[in-house]
Parts: structure tokens; sequence; C-alpha cells
């Protein structure tokens, strides 16, 4: 099983990117996937959590997930107040949302880091600052775990009609500047591994 | 059609695949999206309802069973405080046998506050004579509506239906639903025309008063129904299954029971992550199993026994509590067992946990599983007693969030 935890603002749309990257997942992948906020009330700009499973099989584990294989951050601001690296599995993927390298005082040691400065793409793109669905292009294309065309489908599925088509854009631009699934990052995009 | 909706979703999908024409609901968290998305069916056309707007969920309830007995296919949701307000009303539906479909998104009572599950909510209204259905799935949270609209108006039952489903763990997680056709549930769900519907043309009177001379035959036949219900549970979960493919066990969901030394007796979705907590002491030689209970109202006795008699050890693991005594289900599954009266009776050690939106993980459900293999062990030894100790206050058993009653 893979567990993804998403870390946001109430606003920013973590908890529909969980959704978008399970069904995403469940419907156009192959997988069988699970997806779920944090439970509880949200507030807007308060930190946010939101959940992701993976499977090849049924999912039938309805506990928490405190051990993430991934671990995607919408918001760089976040490090400052949040825990977010909290459980990681060992040899877990940290994806955040940044146009620089982030300070090494609370990371841990073997934590391959990647960066997007998504906010920018999303910019561009959509001319709004909302990341999430860049953020789940990016997860699609450094963990390889889905297609691109999985993750613009799901976008279809999940937004408004006057949103998808440049949400999948932002999406699709992302998955491209994280790699595409090769490893082969482009130039909006760092990757650096901490000692 | 291949979905990925969260339970509550699947609630609201139901309801509009079932064609129900009236609803009325006031909104309370976790249950409020079932009552939001069928708003949206309503307004964009994809279902032909009337929206009744109220202002509490006690007005909610009247106003279902007002449409109810003119003979329409209702619908209403609730959670928590807000069923706790119903509960006049409870009694004046299932009195009246009006059989209304409601889903409960269980939650937590306050004080002290709180918007997370456990069973207590639908658990106190155990005795308001609704039949209490618990579910595991976004699936299955789909499909027992269907069936409970079925089941509360078959003629022998006429008695509402609580759909129940845990708070955020159904209620706002995510997974994969097959929606059925709707050609497909309008034949398993004909148009709803009751024998008896108040009709200007043909007057008749609902929720009479009734004097000691009729009032105890109302409450006998109302029994009656109740306990017919147990069959006509299992009727219409295989009927289902014919149909769609999928069925539930009816009244319990046994799981690796045959020859288990160990029951794990439990309600709602928590029985997933138990089911792969018996898969993996399975794997290291363990005998044990799960039986989800998924009608807590009517009880099934028979079943029970029959699926329990050959263990040593029953664990339950109540979301309740009744203060000064223990879980609920605990209780009950000691008395069904006790009126068993056969050799060997196993033991019963009650376990309450996951109040108030408290997680259960798998290591909680190991450690429950642990304990009572270590009671079997002495047991086999000649030792006794078996599973015992008393309410951890301190701390101790397995913990202030999951205690030995």
């Amino acid at each position: 099983m893979l567990q993804i935890r998403w870390h946001g603002r109430g606003g920013q749309g973590a908890v529909t990117a969980a959704r978008i990257f399970g069904l995403a997942a469940a419907l156009y992948a192959g997988w069988y996937a699970q997806s779920f906020p944090s439970f509880g009330t949200e507030r807007r700009g308060a930190p946010v959590t939101a959940f992701t499973r993976l499977d090849d099989r049924p999912i039938r584990d309805r506990s928490q997930i405190y051990n993430p294989d991934y671990i995607v951050v919408l918001d760089a601001t976040l490090l400052e107040t949040t825990d977010v690296f909290a459980g990681l599995a060992p040899g877990g993927i940290v994806l955040i949302n940044s146009s620089r390298e982030v300070a090494g005082g609370r990371i841990p040691a073997g934590v391959r880091l990647h960066y997007l400065d998504a906010t920018h793409l999303a910019r561009e793109v959509l001319e709004v600052p909302i990341v999430n669905t860049a953020m789940v292009g990016a997860l699609a294309g450094v963990s390889g775990l889905l297609p691109a065309e999985a993750v613009t489908r799901a976008i279809a599925d999940v937004l408004p009609e006057g949103l998808a088509d440049k949400n999948a854009a932002v999406a699709r631009r992302a998955y491209e500047l994280a790699g595409e699934g090769t490893g082969k990052p482009g130039a909006a995009y760092h990757d650096s591994r901490p000692v | 059609m291949r979905a990925y909706l969260n339970g509550n979703e699947a609630v609201a999908t139901a309801v509009r695949l079932a064609r129900a024409e009236v609803v009325a609901a006031y909104p309370i968290t976790p249950q409020s999206t079932i009552v939001e998305k069928i708003a949206e069916y309503i307004a964009d056309g994809s279902m032909a309802a009337d929206y009744i707007r109220v202002e509490s969920e006690h007005a909610a309830l009247a106003a279902c069973y007002g449409a109810a007995v003119t003979g329409t296919r209702v619908f209403t949701a609730t959670s928590s405080q807000g069923l706790a307000y119903m509960f006049e009303m409870l009694h004046y539906v299932s009195g009246c046998r009006v059989p209304l479909v409601m889903a409960v998104t269980n939650r937590g009572l306050a004080a002290p506050w709180t918007i997370w599950a456990d069973h207590q909510d639908a658990i106190a209204c155990r005795d308001t004579g609704w039949i209490q259905l618990y579910v595991e799935t976004a699936q299955e949270a789909l499909d027992t509506c269907l069936q409970a609209y079925k089941i509360a108006a078959h003629p022998e039952v006429l008695t509402p239906v609580m759909v129940c489903l845990d708070g955020y763990v159904l209620s706002h997680t995510e997974e994969i639903v097959d929606v059925p056709d709707q050609e497909a549930v309008d034949v398993f769900l004909p148009p709803y025309r009751p024998e008896y519907a108040v009709d200007p043309a043909r007057p008749i009177v609902f929720g009479i008063g009734a004097g000691p001379e009729l009032y105890p035959a109302f409450k006998h036949y109302q029994h009656q129904a109740m306990l017919r219900a147990r069959e006509i549970i299992e009727d219409v979960d295989r009927e289902f299954a014919a149909l769609f493919g999928r069925s539930y066990g009816g009244l319990v969901d046994p799981y690796y029971c045959d020859g288990a030394e160990v029951v794990l007796v439990l309600m709602g979705a928590t029985a997933g992550t138990a089911r792969e907590v018996v898969d993996d002491l399975r794997r290291r030689g363990e005998q044990v199993g799960l039986l989800r209970l998924r009608s807590f109202r009517p009880f099934p006795v028979a079943a029970l026994r029959s699926v329990l008699a050959g263990t040593k050890v029953v664990a339950v693991l109540d979301r309740d509590c009744s203060f000064g005594y223990e879980g609920v289900l605990a209780t009950e599954i000691k008395a069904a067992l006790q009126g068993a009266n056969v050799p060997g009776t196993p033991e019963v050690a009650g376990f309450t946990g996951g109040l108030g939106g408290s997680d259960i993980r798998p290591e909680d459900l190991a450690g429950i599983f642990r304990r009572c293999l270590e009671a079997v062990r002495r047991r086999d030894r000649g030792e006794s007693p078996a599973v015992s100790g008393g309410c951890s206050e301190n701390g101790k058993a397995e913990g202030i969030n999951l205690w030995l009653s």
C-alpha cells in the first residue's frame, strides 16, 4: 500500500487534491484508492491535511495515516509551523511548492526532497495562485504512479466545467516539469538530497 | 457505473436511484453533505422530489412523517444532536408504522462537543422501534439504503429504518463505488404504493390515542413486525444479491469465524480494519475471526448464537458506552449467549473504544485479539478467570482510548 499526505491551508484545495489523485488512480490508472480529509472543521488559512491511499487490492484499512510514503506541501510557509515530515516512511519522498530549497534544520536525514515553483506556474496558466492541481500533476510526474491522462481526466470529473481545462493544462505542465515519471525533471523543478 | 464517491455521496446517490419523492432535513455535520447533494440533484432536475426546508430536526422528521402517511417515498438524514432532537418523533414514526428511511451519519454526543464518529447517537435510540443497519463501506451505504426502502415497506414489517454510517470514516472518505443502473433499481424498488395512506377519498386516521384496552396490541404487533423483519432483511439481501451481485450477509457478516477460538464482534467501518488484522493473525496461525453485526435492531440472536457457539472468547468492541455498566453491544451479546443455555458458552470480553472519533488502528485491534488469545491459553491450562480487568481509568489495560469494560 502507498500512502500520501497532503499539506495545505484552508482554501488552497488540499482536500480536492487528495480526491483528484485518488479518483485518477481508481478510475483511470487501475489502482484501488481511498481519499479523505483530516477529519473535522476546516478554516480558511488554517493548516489542513488530506490523505490518499493506493493499493493493487481493495483497501479495507479505515485507520488514519501515520507513516506516509509521499508528502506533498502546497504552501512552504507551513514548514515554519508544522512538522510536515512527521512519520515519513523510510525512503519517503517529499514534494514542496517552493521556488527555492528550504532550510535544512528540521528535514530528516535521507529524505528525498523535490521542489516545484507551482505558485509561479499557476499564476502563469490559471492566472491565480491556486496550486492544488499543479501539485497533483507534479506528484504523478515525480512518482510515476499515474499517467498525465489519468490526472487530467480526473480533473475534468471533479472540477466545474469552467475551471477544468486550465487546471488540466497546469497539471500536465507540472507533470512534464516533474519528469513525466522518468526521473528527469525540467528547469522549474529542483531535486535535492540534504544530508 | 464505476464511480469514486464518499459515503455521504453514496447515500445521496441511493436516494436518487430510489426515486424518493419528499426529502426534509436540517443540516448537521457530518450528515450535511448528503442533503446538500440531494438538493443539487433536485435543482439540476436529475431527481424529481420536493425538498422541504425546515427549522429543526424535529420538524424534519415530522414533515417526513406527514409526507409518508400520504403514500410517498421519503428520506431524511441526521447525526448526533440532530437525532437526539428527533427523539420524540422517532416513536411517532415507528408507532404509526411509517416505513421511512433515514441515514444516520454517526457522531458522538455533546458534552464535550464533538463532530467525530462513534455510535452513541444511534445506540441511544435503540428502543425507539426503528430498524438499525450499520454499514462498512460507501458501497454498502448505497446498497443498504436501497435495501432499506424494500425492508421498511414490506407489508409484514412496516417499520422505519436507520442506515447508520460512521461519520468521516465513511461519510467523508472517497472510494470506488459501483453505482447501479436506474433500470435495475426500478425493478428492485417499484413505486411505493402502500395499502394504507391518508387520502381524502378514503379517510383513515394515523396516530390515534389508544386506551389500555388497545395500546398493548399496537405494541405487540410492532414488536412482532420487528421480529419478522429478521427474515425480511435476509430475504431482501438475497434478492439484492441476485440482481446486483453484492450481498452483505443480511443480519450478520461473519469473517473467518469457522473454528475460531476468538471472535471479535463490532459494527460499522472498523470491520474493514479488523479484516486486515484477522488476515494477518491467521497467517501467523492464530484461530481468530470477525463477526460484523449489520442489524442491531432487530437483534439477530439465532444468527449470533450459531456463529459464536463454538468459540472460546468473544471480544466485543463498542463505540458507545452505557455509563455505569459497559458497552451496550457487550451486554446484548452476553444476553444472547446466556439464553443459548449450551455448555461451553464462550466468555464475552467487552471493550469500549473509538469514542468521539478516536482512531481505531490495526494495532489496537491486534491488542484486543492478543489479550483474548492469552486468556484462551490460560483457560486451556485450566486457569481462570480468562479476560478480566476493570475500566482502565489510570490508563492501564489498553489505555484511556480503549478500555476493557
